[in-house]
């Protein structure tokens, strides 16, 4: 009950799925090993991420074009990313996605 | 409407590769590149999530990963969660929600310069 308060808190207020609470809340609070933790985090987002679309849509903010341009080449983006995972050094690639991360957010705060 | 394409593409590599969900890419990439607004970046986001999320949970559903169960419930429990998310996001200017949005993924920046730099298990 609290994680998924927690969790739809988030999503809702930062567009984001809400992974980043729920994986590792699962897996100490209930003992789930990382693999069920990040598939079931999954499912939930589903239902998580539809309603909180489906609610900021209330509010007039949802591009429906941009969200379907993004989402749809998102999910080749995924299926290459999973199988190149199994072949690249992910460490070094950590490092340049927190980079682009910390420039990310300093372009943001700097707009 | 190639920019989209591009951070969809883009988003969903790392997010295979690193097992993170695609908004946190997609936000801050609809923000500088499209210029939408901080809200509707986010609600964009959560719309753009949706494909993403049904394919991975198809796929690891069919490897006997995903606790259905728990699932639904978590899902269901945290649509109160959501709204309230969404609302308090609404009450909040664009300015005050960028800079906190920025501080997330700052956040979620050093938990991967943590993995990188961990030595291979």
């Amino acid at each position: 009950m609290a994680i998924g308060t927690a969790a739809g808190l988030f999503s809702g207020l930062f567009g984001v799925g809400g992974g980043s609470v729920i994986v590792p809340l699962l897996v100490l609070w209930l003992g789930y090993d990382e693999r069920s933790a990040t598939a079931t985090s999954l499912a939930a987002i589903v239902f998580i991420a539809a309603f909180a679309a489906g609610t900021q849509g209330l509010y007039g903010n949802v591009h429906v074009l941009d969200a379907l341009l993004v989402g749809v080449p998102a999910v080749g983006g995924v299926l290459f990313g999973t199988w190149l995972q199994q072949r690249v050094d992910n460490r070094s690639l950590s490092l340049l996605f927190a980079a682009v991360l910390v420039a990310s957010a300093v372009e943001l705060v700097l707009r | 409407m190639i920019g989209a394409i591009a951070i969809g593409v883009a988003g969903g590599i790392v997010a295979g590769m690193l097992g993170v969900g695609g908004g946190v890419l997609f936000v801050p990439g609809l923000v500088i590149f499209l210029n939408l607004s901080q809200h509707q970046a986010e609600a964009t986001s959560l719309l753009a999530i949706i494909p993403v999320a049904i394919v991975g949970t198809y796929k690891q559903d069919r490897y006997g990963n995903v606790r259905r169960g728990d699932a639904l419930l978590l899902g269901l429990l945290s649509l109160g969660g959501a709204a309230g998310g969404v609302a308090l996001a609404n009450a909040l200017s664009g300015r005050v929600l960028r800079d906190a949005f920025a501080a997330l993924i700052l956040i979620v920046a050093a938990q991967f310069v943590r993995r990188g730099l961990a030595r291979p298990a």
